[in-house]
């Protein structure tokens, strides 16, 4: 029985020790995540992160540096080349949904210090940092692939407009 | 001896003179070292980023009322339509489009979005008579449609060509084009419409000296995604909507030929010269009326209060 008993611990030290390891290796890297913040015209998009991670890529192509991995441009790696991982890697952290507010706005002509003075808004990264790789990699490109439109985004596109007449005014 | 008193003389120079002044100081002003208003704002456009998705056009057409469209906004055979021989133009139901081009610098096909410049110094203000154009402080140009009479002389001034005129009203016909979204959102600081609904932020919002030195800087870190120019920094004085391409401009259907200088320019110099005119003018004839007159007898009224000059006979 002793025997057994000790059996028991190390199984079960085992086992804590590969689930740890499991969870450890992952790092709170989320499985899917749904973007909704600027949902409106279009449904929220439901992102696979795991397959993105799946395949192969550098973090930092998609995070930039705040992954701890060094930026994939020359240009980023003159300040970034040894930033550390942030607690905060989400998009919406840095890119802001009304990047032409006035808090935005104001911030910046005040802010003589503010180096980033063009980083585009988050609707905008969305669109620029993923359609680049999806053409190339033969992903999805077409609007509705990847959120489907709502009844306000056909309202907003006059989708039941029947198609003019051609000529004359 | 001259038949012109002293004090007439005197009193003649000293009104000639006075005139020259003031038409003189007037002409000063016309003369034009007018550099825009420092709090201007504008929008830069980056034509590298265009899909040509039509977004904004939708985005346009419900900001400010304009008529249901032929066609839906996300129909891209828009872009093959061909009228009277040009590719689509904003007109009084679109104030703005987005056209399609082809570049052999380019593999794939040049979005352009086209509206109202919002220049410096608006031709169309300058060719407006009944002053229905306005160029506000906030940068956009906009109009009255109350005072319009519908002459369309901004159409033919404007080297872009878009104002576009309601046809299709016959008893209120007015010019229509972008107004930056003035009375809607650039009033309190807020982006157009357009600007805001862009899936990639092609355009981008901001005090039009920020925008030029933004603009520089993209074509500084990345020379070999820009052409090295920033169209509508310098382009007839100036226009507050400026353009970043990735094919030369004329690719693109811009007009590389208008060259530096404000639409006023052509006019100015001929015109400022007429309150100088008009000061001097009846001074230098009554002068030469005068001399020529001079000392002939006869010269005068005759009997009869009628006034003739000598040698003509009585008839």
């Amino acid at each position: 029985m002793k025997n057994w008993n000790f059996a028991k611990m190390y199984l079960m030290a085992l086992a804590l020790l590969f689930g740890m390891a499991g969870f450890a290796g992952a790092a709170d890297e989320p499985e899917a995540v749904v973007l909704d913040s600027l949902a409106n015209l279009y449904e929220a998009v439901e992102f696979d992160h795991m397959m993105h991670t799946d395949l192969g890529e550098d973090c930092a192509v998609c995070h930039h540096h705040t992954t701890g991995t060094g930026p994939e441009n020359d240009n980023c790696a003159r300040c970034h080349a040894d930033s550390p991982e942030n607690d905060v890697v989400a998009c919406s952290q840095c890119h802001e949904a009304q990047p032409f507010s006035a808090e935005v706005l104001n911030a910046k002509s005040e802010n003589n210090m503010l180096y980033h003075l063009d980083k585009p808004g988050l609707k905008a990264v969305y669109h620029l940092n993923c359609i680049g790789c999806h053409e190339e990699m033969d992903g999805p490109i077409g609007c509705q692939d990847c959120h489907a439109r709502t009844e306000a985004g056909d309202a907003f596109y006059h989708a039941d407009a029947k198609g003019g007449s051609e000529g004359g005014h | 001896m001259s038949a012109i008193s002293r004090r007439r003389f005197l009193a003649a120079s000293a009104a000639g003179c006075a005139a020259t002044t003031l038409a003189g100081s007037k002409n000063a002003l016309a003369a034009g070292s007018f550099t825009g208003y420092p709090d201007g704002m504008g929008v830069l456009v980056d034509l590298t980023r265009c899909i040509g998705c039509r977004t904004c056009e939708a985005a346009c057409n419900k900001e400010q009322h304009l008529a249901a469209p032929d066609k839906p906004f996300d129909d891209m055979s828009v872009h093959d339509e061909i009228h009277h021989g040009q590719k689509r133009r904003p007109d009084e139901n679109a104030y703005t489009v987005v056209n399609r081009y082809e570049s052999e610098s380019s593999a794939k096909p040049v979005y352009r979005k086209i509206q109202c410049n919002h220049c410096a110094e608006p031709a169309c203000l300058t060719s407006c008579f009944v002053n229905a154009y306005t160029k506000t402080h906030e940068g956009a140009v906009i109009y009255n449609g109350k005072v319009c009479v519908g002459c369309r002389n901004c159409m033919i001034a404007c080297p872009f060509n878009i104002p576009g005129y309601s046809y299709s009203s016959a008893f209120n016909p007015l010019v229509k084009k972008c107004i930056f979204c003035y009375d809607t959102r650039l009033k309190e600081g807020l982006p157009p419409a357009c600007v805001e609904s862009c899936p990639q932020q092609v355009m981008t919002f901001g005090k039009r000296t920020d925008l030029i030195k933004i603009a520089k800087q993209r074509i500084k870190n990345n020379p070999e995604k820009y052409v090295d120019h920033l169209y509508g920094e310098r382009e007839m004085g100036g226009t507050h909507w400026m353009y970043l391409a990735g094919v030369p401009f004329a690719d693109a259907g811009f007009n590389v030929h208008l060259g530096n200088e404000p639409i006023l320019n052509n006019v100015k110099d001929f015109l400022g010269t007429v309150p100088m005119v008009l000061a001097i003018w009846p001074a230098l004839f009554t002068g030469f009326h005068l001399l020529a007159t001079k000392g002939k007898d006869g010269h005068g009224h005759g009997e009869d209060d009628t006034h003739h000059i000598d040698g003509e006979g009585d008839k």
